[in-house]
């Protein structure tokens, strides 16, 4: 099981408490289109999104990218089992959506320099430290029903 | 993985320009972020007093760290060639793991990130972090 200090839990919880879902999460998925444009492969429904310009301006895209980070917060809901709070999402994952869980890590780390880029020096090492901590998670937790 | 375009080279060279006048507080500020969120990293530095952010070594080490990538910038063209005696040095002298390239290249990533934020693009992102890949790859060139 994962062992979260008093300090770590209240990091998450204060990133989270103070998050505009509106403005990052479209942020942290168009990032990753464009960073890592393979994984552009589970969105050929959404329109147009050849260049980053298309990316940008797709309405779809920033939809998806509030959903996908609403995703988190039953993580920050259940820090003490977040394995099982992902079983459910874990099997849409792999047996619905298909997604390659190394693609999970691009978007990790996307939004984590979004968050810094909006937060700015007040994303301390230990911020960054706590933040990809709890990322690799999750991440592992969406890993757990792939077979 | 895939090489620099055109494009990516000239991004990075018009990015460079306007980031390297804080190359030093960029690299002190990367490197003491790995220290920190990378705990594995310390043990190529046991040598040094204190590893703690804006200590003595961190601060020096991060200016060296950083005129290599500027370094690097200049040497775009051949990273290969440009970058042999670095390689050699990683190689022979360093013996740094090559994984760890990767984690020093995020941190710089994420440093570019909060002190440029809005300089900073996804476009620009990709081209640094292409780059940046380009370069770890270089510097493992002479390891075997």
């Amino acid at each position: 099981m994962v062992e979260w200090t008093d300090q770590e839990r209240k990091i998450i919880a204060g990133i989270f408490a103070n998050l505009d879902y509106n403005d990052i999460g479209p942020k942290a998925l168009r990032r990753c289109l464009i960073v890592y444009p393979w994984t552009q492969r589970h969105f050929s429904s959404y329109g147009s999104i050849n260049t980053p310009e298309a990316i940008q301006s797709n309405q779809k895209i920033a939809d998806h990218g509030i959903k996908v980070l609403h995703g988190l917060d039953r993580a920050v809901k259940n820090m003490d089992n977040i394995k099982a709070a992902y079983t459910e999402l874990s099997i849409l994952h792999s047996e619905k959506l298909h997604v390659d869980p190394d693609n999970f890590k691009c978007l990790s780390d996307c939004l984590t320099i979004v968050i810094a880029a909006k937060l700015k020096d007040a994303f301390t090492a230990d911020m960054q430290a706590t933040f990809q901590k709890f990322l690799a998670v999750v991440v592992s937790a969406l890993g757990t029903q792939y077979h | 993985m895939t090489s620099l375009t055109a494009k990516d080279k000239d991004t990075v060279r018009s990015f460079w320009a306007k980031v390297s006048g804080k190359a030093e507080d960029i690299g002190m500020d990367a490197l003491a972020r790995m220290l920190i969120v990378y705990p594995q990293t310390k043990t190529y530095f046991a040598h040094w007093k204190d590893l703690s952010p804006g200590s003595a070594p961190v601060k020096k080490h991060g200016i060296t760290v950083m005129n290599g990538v500027g370094f690097a910038v200049e040497k775009i063209d051949d990273l290969k060639a440009g970058l042999l005696s670095l390689s050699e040095l990683h190689a022979f002298t360093l013996r740094v793991d090559p994984a760890n390239f990767k984690i020093i290249s995020h941190n710089i990533l994420v440093v570019l990130a909060i002190m440029f934020p809005n300089e900073f693009t996804p476009q620009v992102h990709v081209s640094m972090d292409k780059f940046l890949a380009a370069l770890a790859l270089a510097l493992a060139e002479k390891y075997r």
